[in-house]
């Protein structure tokens, strides 16, 4: 104490004096804002107040029963909170959510709810939390993308469930990875960022957009050029080309070796 | 027509002969000849001349057609900048090549065989059985063989025998040291050994297959799973030594949510990082890549024999022909905050190995 007050006659202690001042102005001022900005974040970007407005009512009339009055979460669905944009845009958006009935996993079906509706379901979920959004058109443009690399990538973190082909396959327990042909680009870009189901997420810091824009150009450059000959049997591989040889070929062994050990008439 | 064998051989049947006194039961003869169409009636034979020949022809033509699609189709397609169109211009390709080879060879073959059945002679003919057992011959070969013993005296010279069995036991030997340094081409391990350990080491980063970058605990969120190698694997400048350790060292990095772990060896307490746990993508089973994972039930699944394994539960197989668990990669992150190795596996990796101690 006694050191301050010799020091406050120095030159530089108006200098001090004034910086000081400014700091606690600026810093209140700042706080002040932020706890503005914290309130006006509440509505996710991108979207109106009134989609949320909108989106909660559809939520408490078609969700609700599951997942909760405040999507907090029941015993029969779980909570959505911090689920983000994403996550319902393709829940909804593919009709997997609201679930046809209960199973293994949700099935895939017509969609329940309109594009609008979707957007304000998804408005009104990101609300609650931060989570993944909507992905920009940009990383959706296959145009941009690279197939090549996609492929690489496709088999490296995707081919083991969805099969080389993109095709699909079967998990444990009546849970099975669905076929990615005639899926939506901004579906498979939203699967891959909130991992729907028992998929594992494949955020950004694992896979860039930019990667998952050449995965996305991948499928579908494999998609439009079709087969390169002959039947694709459902591209499954072994397991539907063994069942048509067994069947189909050994029928054919068996009628010729008929054919050949019957006497002419 | 043939009689059959004479009772002579000694392998008929004697005790209750037949009739004639030869057999059992009489010979019932063969069914009487049936002439076929074509052999009685000209028409007929007209007609399968024609069949035959309309077969053979549908051989030319898939030769043709084959050509066609070799020389024709892959001369034009070149012309077609266009990727798609190059590939429909494939696929027809392809399939003028396996229609018209089909048929190039199933024209000759099914034409051949009308032609045998309808228009070759097909008069019956019996071939007599040659008696099984020969015992003069059987005899003649035993003596032969004895003679021969005799005449190199083995049995009274032990010395030669000796020698000639170690002579023999010692000539593999300049194989087996060959093939054995054929595996030596690089490192000094002799293969058992090798095949104990992983290039994982203390310190070694996990980065991301195949972009090679390091991973940060942060990079994984909750329900993540992450395809990962060794950071040491770019040192390894042979193309080959390269994938063979990449096989054995590919690794699966998943994160889930701490609690949900329902046990933990004493000594592994510190093999995960905040929820992060690492396993060995080799199955224990025969060796495949499981990397099927189920980020709510926890469970990784093998897609060639649904071996199952639970990663709540140190990987322990919970369905399946699986023998042992997946080996877990002990990890932590280091000062800079990237995930590391904390040694390496503590077992060997891959399908069931012939000594295995997991201290």
């Amino acid at each position: 104490m006694k050191a301050l007050t010799q020091k406050r006659r120095h030159p530089f202690a108006f200098v001090a004096l004034l910086l000081l001042g400014l700091l606690l102005t600026g810093g209140l001022y700042a706080a002040a804002t932020t706890v503005n900005e914290a309130q006006a974040s509440n509505l996710p970007e991108g979207y109106t107040s009134e989609q949320v407005e909108e989106g909660e009512r559809l939520f408490v009339a078609n969700c609700a029963t599951c997942h909760g009055m405040n999507a907090e979460g029941t015993d029969a669905g779980p909570s959505l909170v911090g689920v983000g944009a994403a996550s319902v845009d393709f829940q909804v958006g593919t009709g997997r959510m609201p679930m046809q009935m209960q199973g293994p996993q949700a099935q895939q079906k017509p969609p329940q709810f309109n594009e609008e509706q979707t957007a304000q379901l998804a408005a009104y979920v990101a609300s609650l939390g931060t989570g993944p959004a909507v992905p920009e058109d940009e990383y959706l443009d296959v145009d941009q993308g690279d197939p090549s690399r996609g492929g690489e990538l496709f088999r490296i973190n995707c081919a083991m469930c969805h099969n080389a082909a993109g095709a699909g396959g079967a998990l444990t327990e009546g849970k099975f990875a669905p076929s990615l042909h005639g899926v939506e680009e901004r579906h498979i870009y939203e699967a891959m960022t909130t991992g729907p189901q028992n998929m594992p997420v494949f955020n950004d810091a694992n896979i860039p957009p930019e990667d998952k824009r050449d995965i996305i150009a991948f499928l579908k450059t494999y998609e439009n050029q079709g087969t390169p000959g002959g039947f694709s049997l459902g591209f499954l591989g072994p397991v539907s080309e063994g069942l048509l040889i067994w069947t189909l070929g050994l029928a054919l062994l068996i009628g010729s070796m008929v054919w050949l050990t019957s006497r002419s008439s | 027509m043939a009689e059959h064998g004479n009772g002579e051989s000694g392998a008929v049947v004697t005790a209750g002969e037949g009739e004639s006194g030869t057999y059992a039961i009489d010979s019932p003869g063969l069914p009487p000849h049936r002439p076929r169409l074509s052999d009685v009636d000209e028409k007929a034979a007209k007609r399968s001349e024609r069949q035959v020949a309309t077969l053979f022809i549908i051989s030319i033509i898939g030769t043709i057609v084959f050509m066609v699609g070799y020389f024709a189709i892959g001369r034009t397609s070149e012309e077609f900048g266009e990727y798609f169109d190059h590939m429909q211009w494939l696929r027809i390709q392809n399939t003028l090549l396996g229609v018209g080879s089909a048929f190039a060879m199933l024209g000759i073959g099914l034409g051949v065989v009308h032609w045998a059945k309808t228009l070759m002679p097909d008069h019956e003919i019996v071939e007599p059985r040659k008696p099984l057992r020969a015992e003069a011959e059987r005899a003649e070969a035993a003596q032969m063989m004895g003679e021969i013993v005799e005449e190199t005296q083995i049995k009274r010279r032990p010395l030669l025998r000796n020698t000639l069995i170690a002579a023999a036991l010692l000539a593999p030997l300049p194989a087996v040291v060959m093939f054995r340094d054929l595996d030596r081409a690089y490192g000094e391990e002799f293969s058992p050994e090798r095949m104990r350990h992983t290039i994982w080491d203390e310190g070694v980063r996990l980065v991301r297959d195949p972009t090679g970058t390091p991973i940060r605990a942060s990079d994984l969120t909750v329900g993540s799973a992450m395809h990962v190698i060794p950071e040491n694997l770019r040192e390894i400048s042979s193309h080959g030594e390269r994938l063979s350790e990449k096989a054995k060292a590919v690794v699966l990095l998943m994160r889930m949510n701490p609690e949900d772990f329902e046990h933990t060896s004493p000594g592994r307490e510190d093999w995960t990082y905040q929820g992060i746990i690492a396993c060995s993508k080799v199955c224990t089973h025969v060796g495949c890549p499981v990397a099927l994972y189920e980020r709510h039930t926890h469970h990784l699944l093998c897609p060639c024999h649904q071996s199952t394994f639970d990663a709540a539960q140190e990987f322990k197989v919970v369905f399946g022909p699986a023998g042992r668990p997946l080996p877990q990669l002990p990890i932590t992150v280091d000062d800079e905050g990237f995930l590391v190795a904390r040694s390496d596996f503590t077992e060997p990796v891959g399908p069931t190995y012939w000594e295995r101690g997991n201290a």
